[in-house]
């Protein structure tokens, strides 16, 4: 009864982690493109997210 | 024709544009501005920000795989300044986003057009549609009443399980408490998509399934907490939230099945936001949002667009395709005082057209009209499962104001308990699994056509198809390949089509390709020459002239003889031999007339085309009903008429002409070759060269028909024994949890069953290279 107290809230809080962890997948768009980045890991080259590519100096 | 406007724009545009201002002597400067014939209007889509950023966006046509990703990808990343390029493959959009000024952008758009791909800007903005946002928010939705299902569920077995071995009230309320915490605030946030239906019904005075869903929601959770509050044993958040989980896959699924349509609809919106290069006073080209062009201005429509408005031609020769408007397989000619139509595609050289209408006032507007019309004479379809809900509410409703009234007056019982009966009886009834029957069904049926290359877009075609006792067909694009070919009926010598072939392969004009096409592997003749709306002159070393063209263009007499489209080619010293073109029917064109005629369906072909035309395609396929030159009121007048002998019409066409009688007709069909307009008309576009996408549609609508009904049968059957146990109070929250739950399963397995049957269509493998990405697409 005691360890109830706790184990329940803990529990709750592991499946919360869960579920914003989908909510945050779901708001930065990894859902947008699902062919695409079925396709993607077969490409050779290894190349950066363009979007974090360096500007020009 | 359509399928091939990708390649027709790359590297031609040029040279279009080069042959039509020497043809129309104007300084080549101005009716050139750039490289490429959508690059003007590129630069009015782009975005800059404060930090000299500048960021597009572009659809891009004719991307079908990770190959075609990764080489548009590769080609921008490298060019200076370029810091984002990324191609999304699902909607085929390109971003792009580089340092520097927005002109860039025409320059990047013609990178990718270099490539081989066409491109057209598009504004997100525009595209933010709140269908993708209501999508999302179901997922949201979903995603916690998932969550808080699993967690109650876990507390609520421990319940069960204290029941039998004696668990002490302290630790049942303590579990109680916590199933609260975790219902109460995802009653709240999950349950709004219901709420707000039933009450956007109960605001009209009509009552739809959402009416009983919420009420028993609402209900259940809040008894459940009053009882807790009081200490009481039974408590229904699990049921509750279990209910509207299970509901919103149902209602996911069934917005996902219709995701194609609404990405239809959006493309048909870009392209016609496409900009319009309107001339100044003085010539200069001017790139303007086609909302702001008005009647009086002159536009420039380069070689292989589409016109985007009505008007007059002021300056140039042209050749026009109207087959998507008119149905019309001859391309025509087009000079100056000619009229033109929004919708039609500028074939040969660059035109100067004065506007004469724009927006609504439009042909196409016109088509719209007619189309919004003939949607709102069509009586409105009633989904079965809506149907099966205009029943089902109010029973439900009476039964447990029967259950409760009765354990108040003649049971003698206190309000709070007889309220938890009659809630009990809510929460059985609760059309889960009848929510469920026909999402489920309609997910994997629709699945199943994807994956043979038909979209369906409307959620209740399936059912609609069902009726059809009658098929419509365009012929144009629809019953052919809407794509001329070349006549070899040996009539003509190889040497001859060889030397024509030469020639053709220096123009653009459609039949030109076709005869380029028909002789693969003829080298380009050098110092061809065009000459819009006419035909192409070649001077020979001795001086003498070869003349390839229109019939006026090789001094041949005019005669009726004349069916289909022709060239004539003339040499020196010989007479003009004529080189005919047909447009050949889909390969299995015969096949499915014949199939449609087996399943006791009549077969009919309207055509916007000349008789004799249409009569030697009627002949081939044996149809027997046939009408030629009928305009889109002609069409829709048949259908109407059809409609009042009680027939109900599937309707199978692709040009804008048959964009009303799609929307006229009880469901209907268009390739995905097919105007867009007449996409967006159509309940299911089918991709690829076959025509057998109809009669597999019209098989599996009838399988899915068969499952829906069993699933209703099930669900039905699973209520009579329920509810009178129910009635009666002797649910507990564990048997109301697990009949419900057990209903949804069977309901889903047996809608599973669609999927594992093999074809049954005898229709041979499919050969769409186009077809294969976007059903994998989904």
């Amino acid at each position: 009864m005691n360890a109830l107290v706790y184990l329940i809230p803990v529990a709750l809080l592991l499946g919360l982690c869960g579920l914003g962890a989908f909510l945050w997948t779901l708001r930065s768009g990894q859902y947008e493109d699902l062919d695409g980045a079925a396709e993607r890991i077969l490409f050779d080259d290894d190349d950066q997210p363009s979007d974090s590519d360096p500007p020009r100096p | 024709m359509p399928d091939d406007r990708g390649s027709v724009l790359v590297g031609g545009c040029c040279g279009g544009i080069a042959v039509a201002t020497e043809a129309a002597d104007e300084p080549p400067a101005k009716a050139s501005p750039s490289m490429s014939p959508s690059a003007p209007g590129v630069v009015a889509y782009v975005r800059t920000d404060g930090g000299g950023r500048s960021t597009l966006n572009l659809l891009v046509e004719g991307v079908h795989c990770g190959g075609c990703v990764s080489r548009i990808e590769r080609g921008l990343a490298p060019l200076p300044g370029v810091e984002v390029a990324r191609v999304n493959l699902s909607s085929r959009r390109l971003a792009l986003a580089w340092r520097g000024p927005p002109e860039r952008g025409a320059e990047l758009a013609a990178a990718v057009e270099d490539l081989g791909y066409r491109v057209v800007p598009f504004d997100p903005q525009r595209l933010k549609s709140g269908e993708a946002a209501a999508e999302r928010d179901l997922l949201r939705a979903m995603a916690v009443a998932g969550f808080a299902t699993g967690n109650i569920m876990l507390l609520s077995v421990s319940i069960w399980a204290g029941e039998v071995q004696g668990m002490g009230a302290a630790t049942r309320e303590l579990l109680h408490w916590f199933s609260a915490l975790i219902a109460l605030p995802t009653v709240l946030y999950a349950g709004r998509p219901f709420y707000r239906s039933a009450f956007a019904a109960l605001a009209a005075r009509r009552t739809n399934m959402d009416v009983p869903i919420s009420l028993a929601i609402v209900l259940a959770t809040g008894m459940s907490l009053h009882e807790i509050i009081r200490g009481g044993p039974h408590a229904y958040f699990e049921s509750a939230v279990m209910l509207l989980f299970f509901l919103l896959v149902g209602r996911f699924l069934d917005r996902r099945a219709r995701g194609r349509a609404l990405s239809a609809v959006e493309r048909l919106v870009t392209l016609s936001a496409t900009a319009v290069t309107v001339l100044d006073d003085d010539g200069t080209p001017n790139p303007v949002p086609p909302d702001l062009v008005q009647v009086g201005m002159t536009v420039l429509v380069p070689p292989g667009e589409r016109v985007a408005v009505d008007g007059v031609v002021v300056d140039g020769r042209s050749t026009i395709d109207t087959s998507l408007v008119t149905g019309e397989t001859v391309p025509a000619e087009v000079g100056a005082g000619d009229r033109v139509f929004a919708g039609t595609v500028n074939h040969g050289a660059a035109l100067k057209v004065r506007v004469t209408a724009i927006g609504e006032d439009t042909l196409l507007g016109e088509i719209v009209r007619l189309m919004q019309f003939a949607e709102q004479r069509k009586a409105r379809y009633v989904a079965l499962a809506d149907r099966v809900a205009r029943l089902y509410a109010p029973v439900v409703h009476v039964l447990a104001l029967i259950t409760f009234i009765a354990w108040v007056t003649v049971g003698g019982m206190a309000w709070q308990p007889a309220l938890m009966i009659a809630v009990a009886v809510l929460i059985i009834t609760c059309p889960c699994a009848l929510g469920l029957v026909v999402p489920a069904v309609q997910v994997i049926a629709s699945g199943r056509l994807m994956r043979a290359g038909t979209l369906l877009k409307s959620a209740t075609a399936l059912e609609r198809l069902i009726t059809v006792d009658t098929v419509v067909f365009d012929k144009t694009g629809t019953l052919t390949v809407g794509r001329p070919e070349l006549v070899r009926d040996g009539q003509v010598g190889e040497e001859t089509l060889r030397a024509a072939a030469a020639m053709a392969a220096a123009s653009r004009h459609p039949l030109a390709r076709a005869l380029a096409r028909a002789m693969p592997g003829v080298a380009v003749a050098d110092g061809v020459e065009e000459v819009p709306g006419a035909g192409l002159r070649l001077r020979t070393e001795c001086g003498h002239e070869v003349r390839l063209g229109s019939r006026a263009w090789c001094d041949v007499a005019e005669a009726d003889e004349a069916v289909g489209p022709e060239l004539w080619y003339a040499a020196p010293g010989k007479s003009p031999v004529r080189l005919t073109f047909r447009d050949p029917l889909r390969p299995d064109a015969a096949a499915v007339v014949a199939a449609l005629r087996a399943r006791g369906l009549s077969v009919e072909l309207l055509s916007g085309d000349r008789a004799p035309t249409v009569r030697q395609a009627a002949d081939a396929l044996g149809i027997a009903d046939w009408r030629a030159g009928c305009s889109p009121t002609d069409k829709c007048t048949r259908l109407e008429e059809l409609a009042g002998q009680g027939r109900q019409v599937l309707m199978v066409g692709d040009g804008l002409n048959d964009a009303p009688a799609l929307a006229a007709a009880v469901v209907s069909m268009s390739p995905s070759t097919a105007a867009d307009v007449s996409q967006t008309a159509a309940d299911a576009v089918f991709l690829g060269d076959r025509l057998g996408a109809v009669v597999e549609a019209l098989e599996v609508a009838q399988r899915s028909h068969d499952v829906v009904r069993q699933n209703f049968v099930l669900a039905i059957g699973y209520n009579v024994i329920a509810v009178p146990v129910a009635m009666l109070g002797f649910v507990t929250p564990l048997i109301a949890a697990a009949s419900m739950s057990a209903s949804s399963i069977i309901v889903i397995l047996n809608a599973l069953r669609l999927a594992g049957r093999r074809h049954v269509a005898k229709v041979a493998v499919r050969s769409a290279p186009a077809g294969g990405s976007a059903v994998a697409a989904t």
